[in-house]
């Protein structure tokens, strides 16, 4: 099978699994905790993409989670106030609605805001940021900073966005009620597809003369530059699709789970997606996927025997991860594959004669 | 001079108080081959890293066809015409040969294009990779490559870029003489229809494949003209072999 063909299969065969054998063998709840890591695996989609691809290093996708999540969250808050105020902003004093949260109450809005205000932002602090130069290390922290600041800012205002509780209670969605098992159940196939569309539209960009590209600029920023590409537009445009991702990833993730609140998507989440990515193996988008459910499947399974201890395994299993695999699990999977064909006889590279050897004498 | 392709004038470049290029004057004509020499740290590398807009200078002019290169932004300046390869060459090893030559020809693509994955060969590329003679190489990775068929990959490179003024920056250092040779007659071919101006070290090599020279010393310009002239020049004997300096003392 040639490698392209064996690609397919193997997209084919995880989306027969994901979308029959999952919802035909899973109970409701496990699959409600399935739809919640395809989530977040579409956020670590993103990072694949920023880090693994781009050499972005952002450790503050949680913000732009966050701000899909809220909005989509926000526009729920409103429909079910039904014309009066959402039930925290009472509860805090607030008198009049706020201007931010009017354009929310139109669906169309609130669904395009999922995308476009991660994107806006994305795009405003890439250009300020890439434009300078600003890279590596640096560029890790000041994204960890933006994530801790959004964090005291979502607390801090609490009328306007719900305080450390976030947003919760939604009663309807799109018609639906949210906590009854055919909603939960639809929304496991929209996430899952969703999930699979954004992959296929990732691998299609890293396979184009841009992904090229961001693989160039990734390896050698300053020699880009002398092949009149300015690295500072690819980087922006690539962190922007990044963070579009996190956005749907967070706007799918609210009626998911049911909640967006700043625990969910402050520092410690928004390292822990790059773990899992690191895990899984960042240099293929695969394995961005592949770590996002497993790790976030491993934490929950072993938070249920053991509370406490997942952080140590996780922190353990990621310096394991980059001291002695650096390309995750896809690239052990690589080595032993390349060790396998290595023990195999090579096939016969032009044959002499015919092949005789079937026939029997 | 209305043949000037590049036209530099009284530049001066200051690092830290240490001044590494002091009033620099040069005219590169339409079709040149014109080579840079001087010993170490005499400016000739900084006098390209201007150019290419990698350094600002403190004084002076650089314009390029009528255009006033300082100030302009690297790739600004690529996209005006201009390509340059580094001492230590720097391709992009994960891609293949053929991807970096792709990368290099594209820059002139629209960005949207760029979506689009990479079907056949574009002419440009295909001429380039003729040139350097990788072909049987065209697929692998360019992290496999020898110091010597990168040089002439970044070369290609810059011929897929199609610029009107290459500027080669000590492209045989540390080439075993059978690659010197092959460069050399790369460059023969290069100069016949690009102007290029090379930035060598190696005195053999200057004299096999050098015509017009430009000699700097410690910033400044010692002497320019052909290369028995330049080769004749009491000064220059004087600053690469440290002859003269008992004599004037």
């Amino acid at each position: 099978m040639s490698p392209r063909l064996r690609g397919y299969a193997l997209f084919a065969a995880v989306g027969l699994l994901v979308l029959v054998v999952a919802p035909l063998t899973l109970p409701a709840f496990r699959l409600d905790e399935l739809a919640k890591y395809l989530c977040l695996a579409i956020a670590a989609l993103g990072i694949g993409l920023a880090w693994g691809q781009g050499g972005m290093l952002t450790l503050g996708q949680g913000v732009f989670f966050g701000l899909g999540g809220y909005a989509m969250a926000m526009y729920l808050k409103l429909h079910d106030a039904g014309g009066d105020l959402p039930d925290f902003m009472t509860w805090s004093g607030v008198e009049r609605l706020p201007a931010l949260w009017k354009p929310f109450a139109n669906p169309a809005v609130a669904v395009a805001a999922v995308v476009a205000v991660p994107v806006a932002a994305a795009v405003v602090l890439g250009a300020l940021v890439f434009r300078q130069r600003v890279r590596g290390a640096y560029f890790a922290i000041l994204t960890q900073a933006l994530a801790a600041a959004f964090v005291i800012l979502l607390v801090g205002r609490q009328g306007l966005t719900g305080g450390t509780n976030g947003l919760t209670n939604f009663y309807d969605f799109f018609g639906q009620d949210p906590e009854a098992e055919s909603t939960q159940r639809t929304m496991y196939f929209v996430t899952a597809t969703v999930l699979g569309a954004l992959y296929l539209a990732a691998r299609q960009l890293v396979r184009s003369r841009f992904g090229r590209l961001l693989v160039a600029v990734r390896d050698g920023e300053d020699r880009v530059r002398f092949l009149g590409y300015n690295p500072a537009t690819v980087k922006t445009v690539t962190f922007a699709v990044s963070a579009g991702m996190a956005g749907i990833a967070g706007a799918l993730f609210v009626p998911v789970v049911g909640i967006i609140s700043p625990s969910l998507l402050g520092v410690v989440p928004s390292l822990e997606l790059v773990v899992a990515v690191a895990v899984g193996g960042r240099y293929a988008l695969a394995g961005a996927v592949l770590g996002a459910v497993v790790m976030n499947y491993a934490k929950t399974s072993f938070s249920e025997q053991w509370a406490g201890g997942w952080l140590y395994l996780e922190g353990a299993l990621f310096i394991l991860v980059m001291t002695l695999a650096p390309k995750g699990a896809v690239g052990l999977y690589e080595q032993a594959r390349d060790a396998l064909a290595r023990r195999r006889p090579a096939p016969a590279p032009v044959p002499d004669r015919p092949k005789t050897e079937e026939v029997p004498a | 001079m209305s043949d000037a392709l590049l036209q530099i004038r009284g530049l001066k470049v200051v690092f830290d108080g240490f001044t590494a290029l002091d009033g620099v004057d040069l005219t590169v004509g339409h079709g040149e081959l014109r080579f840079l020499i001087g010993p170490n740290g005499a400016g000739k590398t900084t006098l390209i890293d201007v150019v290419t807009g990698l350094t600002r200078p403190a004084a002076g002019s650089v314009s390029f066809a009528g255009t006033e290169l300082t100030g302009r932004r690297e790739h600004r300046i690529v996209r005006l015409g201009i390509g340059r390869t580094f001492q230590t060459s720097v391709v992009f090893e994960e891609l293949t040969v053929l991807e970096n030559l792709d990368l290099a020809a594209g820059f002139r693509r629209p960005l949207p294009t760029l979506l689009l994955r990479r079907r056949g060969v574009p002419d440009a590329v295909a001429a380039a990779l003729d040139t350097i003679g990788l072909g049987a190489l065209a697929d692998r990775p360019a992290g496999v490559l020898s110091h010597g068929q990168r040089q002439w990959l970044e070369i290609g490179m810059l011929i897929a870029q199609r610029p009107r003024l290459l500027l080669l920056d000590e492209p045989v250092a540390g080439m075993g003489r059978g690659e010197r040779e092959r460069t050399g007659e790369l460059l023969t071919e290069i100069a016949r229809e690009h102007t290029v101006v090379v930035v060598e070290h190696d005195m053999e090599f200057l004299r096999r494949y050098a015509s017009q020279v430009t000699v700097l010393h410690e910033g400044r310009v010692l002497v320019e003209g052909d290369v028995a002239t330049v080769q004749a020049d009491p000064r220059v004997q004087e600053v690469y072999l440290g002859r003269g300096r008992e004599e004037a003392a």
